[in-house]
């Protein structure tokens, strides 16, 4: 082998061809091991506490508006006699200041949004504005697709069709007054659906653009009448809509209605009595379906959501018991008993 | 010649119709069996002439044609269970609505179908061009006394065909006349059964009859009625010294005539030539197997899905909630076919738990992975200036499981020739030493001899000694050198020059055929010694001693060498006219015929130079008076031989590190057998010489020579011996530890195993019920010895001993080691053929899967590489599996929280998750764990990212500004922490890190963040759906969601550090012991250090 034949035979003598590439070992000693382990453990019991505290702080209040169970809920009428527009409210009473800002979710349960055919069941081309497709809507939209006179629907879909029309509006009781509480209705959707994903069609005014088309049979106005004095919240663009073409990931859910943000409420809202009156126009009951509304303020972490707390504070401590029987072991390699 | 041939052959046109008639009779009767050949083609004018309807001469070693390659090739691959597994899916995907796109297991499968149809067609092309060159190789046919020159493919039964020297034969011929005197011609017969036994035909002439074609080589029956013109035609039969067989080579022959009796496929040698099927390695077969379980849990898990989703349909309002109505089809369709396909689109959404990507990136890995042989310098031959060779990316794993290893002898543990090393003459001891610049000489006390301290023999004993090596044997000398002695007669020497004793050079390229190599090699050794073999000549044998004087001797008689006696005999005259009898062969042999006393002396000699593992001989010598010299002429009996006794001993020359090679399989647990068409003594000498059998070995002899004992039948004999060998080997042996290695302590006694070809084919073509019985004894018998010989074999033999280890129980994985012609039935029978680039032609590469240029390089092919290679590919397909469940299982639970609508997590990641992993799995190095810890594993990990996700979806809301994360939020939460862990715990099992590990895990998880972002960034103009749309973007955005993807990857990761890991029911004999997790590793390790 010393003598170097040349040939072009001879195989290349690198590291790489002959598997000798320089290799480390990684040598996780116990020395490294046990304190990252307390390391690790600390940390996440750290982060846990944190994760706890901070969502213990979160205030939530849930109020269920069904219908359905409860005898003293004033929704029960509608349930029982369904008309559009049907006025229920709901009362509560808060016993000290609910920290702002409040954000104002409603909430489904039962309700499969995730449904694949369902969230299949709509025309991405139209909502960015394709004009085209408004008059030949997608086949996925099926059986929402044209209306019983062969005329596209627009935005065709059950997933649109099926949007949430049941609306709130908050009242604080003050001295047998009702006092509004302003709900601020922006940001509530991504901003990047809002801005890039969804657009209206680039006709004005908005209505042209729906000429030849029909609104979703459940919708009671048209998408170009969605808001009407506030043209960067109507049609595909309107942030109602927005929230609920974002599908949820599982069955109960709530989405962002309104964010309370204004005025008087800006810090939140103050202890009291309060009357939130519904339009209740969403039915649930056939499929056995459930509807809330729920105040909470967020925090850095987002909702309300004990189970990361938790979660972490467990593991952070496991860690910090399997560094300790760790070290047990490792004594008694390490200093075996004397014969 | 061959006018004298044509007109005999016009002559007797009478005659032959007469016999015609006869042997038309005669065939009918016989009608399966034999066939009639009509040399010349001349049909008898008087009858009707059916032309017998032969194959013609061509070579069919191809399999495809332009026509058919396309539906055969696609049906071959499609045979694959695998690959119809994903045609079906993709069909599926296709005809259903599925949630995934047929795109996704549609590419890959046309990639993976395309590349295996286009590398086969290659390799086809490549056997047609073969085919081309052997089919029209150019032949010289006799027609009507014209010699016509045509393509071997054109060679019909019946022709008269020439064939000059150095030329294969294009057929099995029947030699009808040759050019030299004595009508005999020498053949080499090395592509067949691997000897360069140049053996002597005789020739005939006229037509015969003769059995259909059979494999076996050393089997011919036929007859030939020869006709002249005046008498009745003769009847001589003809047996396999008549026959030329295709392949075999013509030597020192000028020129012969034959005629064709097999052509093309019905030669023997295309009959013994078994078709190259595709092998497929064992790891495929138990990754077939585990699909097999996995294919189970996918039709489970589907079926539940959709029992599941009926029962949560019937419930109210479920079936068809006002806000997701159904299409008017929907409702039209019938419910059971709806259950149908909802069952398929569930499998459709699960198949990805055998995905397309690991066949693919196995199929990259073989192939990538084989480079590394043909890289490896250890490999490369400096003498051929190649190096290893890989015909077949497939079964690289599986060199490193090989258990049986078949290995043929000449030129692959011997490097087929053999040189005389020392002798003994009347117990004194000569070693020739090859002292570097001095010229060969001879055996001058000068400078020569060894045995300085031994008393030197006779000097007179030394050279009759050198004498009889000349004079006993029947080598011949290659005559046509060019330098011919002078041929007058000197004086018979009687020892007395001392001087001289150079060689004229020339002689030293002296040509030399023999039937066997060791009589070249005894013949050349005298020649060293100043005694050269000029030839023989009517029957005179010349010698030139060391005087350069010429003697002479007439040749009396010849007794030939037989495997039953043991030796050769000649009895030769000398000028003097002292009648000498020299008698060579095997000491067994000799040693009772000699004078007791001086045996003892020799013995010792020849048992140790046996033990040392070199071929020993022993030569005696007899003056014979006239009287015994008569009664041995009348009756050729053996007189009883009372003189000294010589020995000698040979060496075929193994090849480098032979006998280290085997030792290190046999370290291995390898079983080594030995397979040779060779003779039973040179083949067990070199089993010595190679360290397979040893001192303690005991050898268990079952050929023709022990199975006549005695006056039974031979078929009661081997009986007995089976049954008795099998008692000694099996019944009283201790169990063998396998891959215990040998022992060298006599407690566990070894056995060896010496079966010859006709033996072995009474075991296995025995009568009756029989067969089977002696098949499965002998099995067991080979089975308890740690080696096995096989000598005398047939290639298609050999095979049928592969195929009989191959197809035994527990199937172990043979491999087969050779170099020529006949080793291919064998090498394309075992699992993993491997071709030594030896001399013998090329043949053995070309049909091999794995060619390296020497037996040593065996070693670290398969302990090195097959072991590495083994490693590889099982942790990369467990490695599969698991990933690939962690992967499904969280879309399984899915389908609990979406009504059962197979709504699906993240689709267009998939496409990227193949080409993530390829490129890991195929740099890791990792261990053998079992399939079940992985599964396990999968199983847990799955649960353990869905529900994690799952319960942090609790409340969609993680955001600081309070906005939800919706379903392609969730899936790709599962998804990140999915590829984090499963890249993670790659990176966690990696032993060795290279920079390429480094890069290829380090980067491809900064290839997955990038890729997301880049994906999920851009509005892409071809996409229908923009569905993730920002949503790694908005991920990353969230707290909550990177701290509940960093918990889910250290819980995850948690036990592969901590817990006990037991891999060790590994099947790998041994090498591998348990593998403890990271941390008890580490302890133990520093415990050691420590104290």
């Amino acid at each position: 082998m010393s003598k170097e034949v040349s040939t072009a035979n001879r195989p290349d003598n690198t590291a790489f061809t002959q598997q000798r590439l320089p290799a480390w070992q990684p040598m996780l000693s116990a020395g490294i091991v046990i304190p990252g382990f307390v390391l690790i453990g600390v940390a996440f019991i750290g982060i846990g506490v944190a994760l706890f505290v901070t969502s213990k702080n979160i205030q939530v209040l849930e109020k269920d508006y069904t219908g359905v169970g409860e005898t003293d809920s004033s929704c029960s009428k509608c349930v029982a006699l369904p008309e559009i527009n049907c006025q229920c409210s709901v009362t509560f009473s808060l016993s000290k200041l609910f920290e702002g800002p409040v954000f104002f979710y409603y909430g489904l349960s039962n309700y499969f949004q995730n449904y694949r055919k369902y969230g299949a069941s709509k025309d991405a081309n139209q909502l960015s504005g394709d004009l085209d497709s408004f008059k030949a809507p997608a086949e996925s939209c099926e059986p929402y697709r044209y209306n019983s006179n062969d005329i596209p629907i627009v935005p065709c879909g059950a997933l649109p069709n099926s949007i949430f029309n049941d609306t709130f509006k908050l009242f604080q009781l003050v001295d047998g007054r009702k006092e509004e509480v302003p709900f601020d209705g922006k940001g509530i959707s991504w901003w990047t659906d809002y801005n890039i994903k969804y657009r209206n069609p680039t006709v004005i005014p908005l209505r042209n653009a729906f000429n030849g088309t029909v609104k979703p049979p459940n919708w009671p106005l048209p998408a170009y009448e969605l808001n009407t004095t506030d043209p960067s919240n109507n049609g595909f663009i309107n942030q109602d809509f927005l929230v609920w073409m974002r599908r949820s990931a599982l069955p109960d859910f709530r989405k962002l209605y309104r964010r309370i943000t204004e005025g008087d409420y800006a810090k939140g809202l103050p202890a009291g009595n309060y009357s939130l009156e519904i339009s209740y126009n969403y039915p649930v009951v056939a499929f056995e379906g459930r509807k809330k509304v729920v105040f909470s303020n967020v925090s850095w972490m987002g909702g309300k959501n004990q189970f990361l707390g938790i979660a972490y504070l467990v593991i952070g401590s496991m860690c910090v018991v399997m560094s300790l029987v760790m070290l047990i072991v490792y004594a008694k390699f390490k200093f075996p008993d004397e014969e | 010649m061959k006018f004298a041939l044509e007109e005999d052959r016009g002559g007797t046109e009478g005659g032959r119709r007469k016999q015609l008639v006869a042997h038309r009779l005669g065939r009918d009767e016989r009608r399966v069996d034999s066939r009639t050949i009509y040399v010349g083609h001349r049909p008898s004018p008087t009858e009707v002439f059916i032309p017998p309807k032969f194959c013609d001469n061509r070579i069919v070693s191809s399999k495809y044609t332009v026509w058919n390659f396309l539906p055969k090739n696609l049906f071959e691959q499609f045979r694959r269970i695998a690959n119809f597994y994903f045609l079906i899916i993709f069909l599926v995907q296709v005809i259903v609505d599925t949630p995934t796109s047929p795109v996704t297991s549609g590419l890959p499968l046309f990639f993976v179908i395309t590349v295996t149809a286009i590398k086969q067609g290659y390799e086809d092309w490549l056997r047609h061009k073969a085919d081309n060159e052997v089919n029209e190789y150019p032949v010289t046919v006799l027609e009507d006394g014209r010699r016509v020159r045509t393509e071997s493919e054109k060679i019909k039964v019946g022709d008269v065909v020439e064939v000059d020297e150095d030329e294969t034969f294009p057929c099995d011929l029947i030699l009808l006349q040759s050019t030299r005197d004595d009508d005999t011609c020498f053949v080499t017969t090395a592509s067949l059964d691997g000897e360069s036994n140049h053996k002597d035909l005789e020739s005939l002439n006229a037509t015969m009859e003769c059995e259909q074609p059979q494999p076996d080589l050393y089997k011919f029956v036929g007859r030939m009625y020869i006709y002249k013109t005046d008498q009745e035609p003769a009847i001589r039969s003809l047996g396999p010294e008549n026959l030329l067989l295709k392949g075999a080579t013509l030597k020192n022959t000028l020129k012969i005539c034959g005629v064709a009796v097999y052509t093309g496929m019905e030669t023997k040698m295309a009959l013994n030539y078994q078709g190259k099927s595709q092998k497929r390695s064992a790891v495929e077969k138990s990754i077939n197997a585990f699909l097999l379980v996995y294919l189970g849990i996918l039709v489970s898990k589907a079926l539940l899905c959709t029992i599941l989703k009926y029962v949560w349909q019937s419930k109210p309002g479920q079936d068809e909630p006002w806000y997701n109505q159904k299409t008017e089809r929907e409702k039209e369709t019938n419910l059971y076919l709806k259950m149908f396909t909802d069952f398929l689109s569930f499998m459709v959404l699960f198949n990805f738990i055998i995905p397309v990507s690991m066949y693919v990136t196995v199929e990259m890995q073989k192939f990538l992975g084989s480079f590394f042989i043909t890289w490896d310098r250890d490999f490369f031959d400096p003498e051929i200036q190649e190096g290893a060779l890989v015909n077949t990316s497939d079964l690289n794993e599986e060199l490193g499981q090989v258990e049986y290893v078949f290995t043929d002898k000449t030129g692959t543990l011997t490097q087929n020739n053999m040189e005389f090393i020392e002798c003994c003459i009347d117990g004194v001891r000569y070693k020739y030493r090859d002292a570097v610049g001095t010229e060969l000489d001879g055996f001058c006390a000068t400078d020569g001899p060894v045995s300085k301290l031994h008393e030197k023999a006779d000097k007179e004993r030394e050279e009759l000694f050198l004498r009889a090596l000349c004079l006993c044997h029947t080598v011949q000398v290659k005559e046509p050198t060019g330098q011919d002695q002078t041929d007058c007669p000197m004086d018979p020497p009687d020892g007395l020059g001392l001087d001289g004793g150079r060689l004229p050079p020339p002689q030293e390229q002296r040509g030399f055929i023999a039937s066997s190599p060791d009589e070249v090699a005894l013949v050349k050794g005298a020649m060293r010694y100043g005694f050269t073999f000029l030839g023989l000549e009517s029957k005179k044998m010349k010698i030139m001693n060391r005087n350069n004087d010429i003697e002479m001797y007439d040749l009396l008689h010849v007794l030939n060498f037989d495997p039953v006696r043991r030796r050769m005999s000649v009895i030769v005259r000398s000028k003097s006219g002292d009648t000498l009898l020299f008698c060579k062969g095997a000491d067994s042999s000799i040693f009772p015929r000699v004078r007791q006393e001086e045996v003892d002396k020799i013995r010792v000699h020849v048992e140790r130079n046996a033990t040392e593992g070199y071929r020993t001989l022993c030569v005696a010598y007899k003056k014979l008076s006239s009287e015994e010299y008569d009664r041995a002429d009348k009756g050729l009996r053996e007189a009883r031989l009372a003189l000294q006794d010589r020995e000698e001993k040979l060496t075929a020359v193994l090849q480098e590190e032979a006998a280290e090679t085997m030792e290190a399989l046999q370290g291995a647990g390898i079983k080594v057998w030995v397979l040779t068409g060779d003779k039973m003594e040179t083949a067990k000498s070199t089993c010595y010489a190679c360290r397979l059998f040893q001192r303690g070995t005991e050898l268990l002899e079952l050929t023709v020579r022990t199975l006549e004992d005695g006056a039974r039948k031979r078929e009661e004999r081997l009986h007995e011996l089976l049954l008795e060998y099998h008692r000694k080997a099996v019944q009283e042996a201790p169990p063998v530890k396998p891959g215990a290695g040998r022992g060298w302590s006599k407690a566990n006694q070894d056995y060896g195993f010496i079966i010859d070809g006709a033996t072995l084919s009474m075991v296995f073509n025995s009568p009756d019920s029989n067969s089977s019985r002696y098949q499965n004894l002998f099995l067991q018998i080979c089975q308890n010895c740690t080696t096995v010989l096989c000598c005398r074999m047939a290639p298609l033999q050999k095979a049928q001993i592969v195929k009989m280890v191959k197809t035994s129980k527990g199937s172990p994985i043979t491999l087969s080691i050779g170099d020529g012609a006949n080793d291919v039935s064998m090498i394309l029978e075992a699992h993993v053929g491997i071709g030594i680039k030896g001399k013998e032609g090329r043949q053995a590469v070309r049909n091999s899967d794995y060619a390296i240029p020497k037996l040593k390089h065996l070693k670290k092919l398969l302990l090195g590489h097959g072991h590495l290679y083994y490693v590889r590919i099982a942790h990369l397909v467990q490695y599969f599996f698991y990933k690939n469940l962690c992967f499904i299982l969280p879309q399984f639970l899915y389908q609990f929280f979406c009504g059962y609508s197979q709504q699906h997590i993240c689709v267009e990641l998939l496409l990227d998750n193949a080409t993530l992993y390829r490129e890991i799995a195929k740099n890791a190095m990792l261990r053998w764990v079992p399939f079940l810890y992985w599964t396990v594993l999968g199983v847990f990990h799955g649960l353990l990212f869905f529900f994690g996700v799952r319960y942090l979806f609790g409340n969609p809301a993680l955001q600081d500004n309070g906005q939800v994360f919706g379903n392609w939020s969730y899936g790709t939460i599962v998804f990140t922490v999915l590829v984090f862990t499963v890249t993670l715990k790659l990176a966690l099992d990696t032993r060795h890190w290279t920079w390429i590990n480094h890069f290829v895990i380090w980067g491809s998880l900064a290839f997955y963040v990038f890729f997301s972002f880049f994906w999920g960034g851009i509005i892409w103009p071809f996409l229908k759906q923009q569905r993730l749309y920002f949503v790694f973007a908005n991920m990353l955005s969230s707290l909550s969601a990177w701290l509940v993807i960093i918990l889910l990857i250290l819980l995850s990761l948690l036990p592969d550090i901590l817990l006990v890991r037991d891999a060790g029911e590994s099947g790998e004999g041994g090498a591998r012991s348990w593998a403890r997790p990271l941390l008890m590793r580490t302890f133990s390790i520093e415990a050691n250090t420590v104290v």
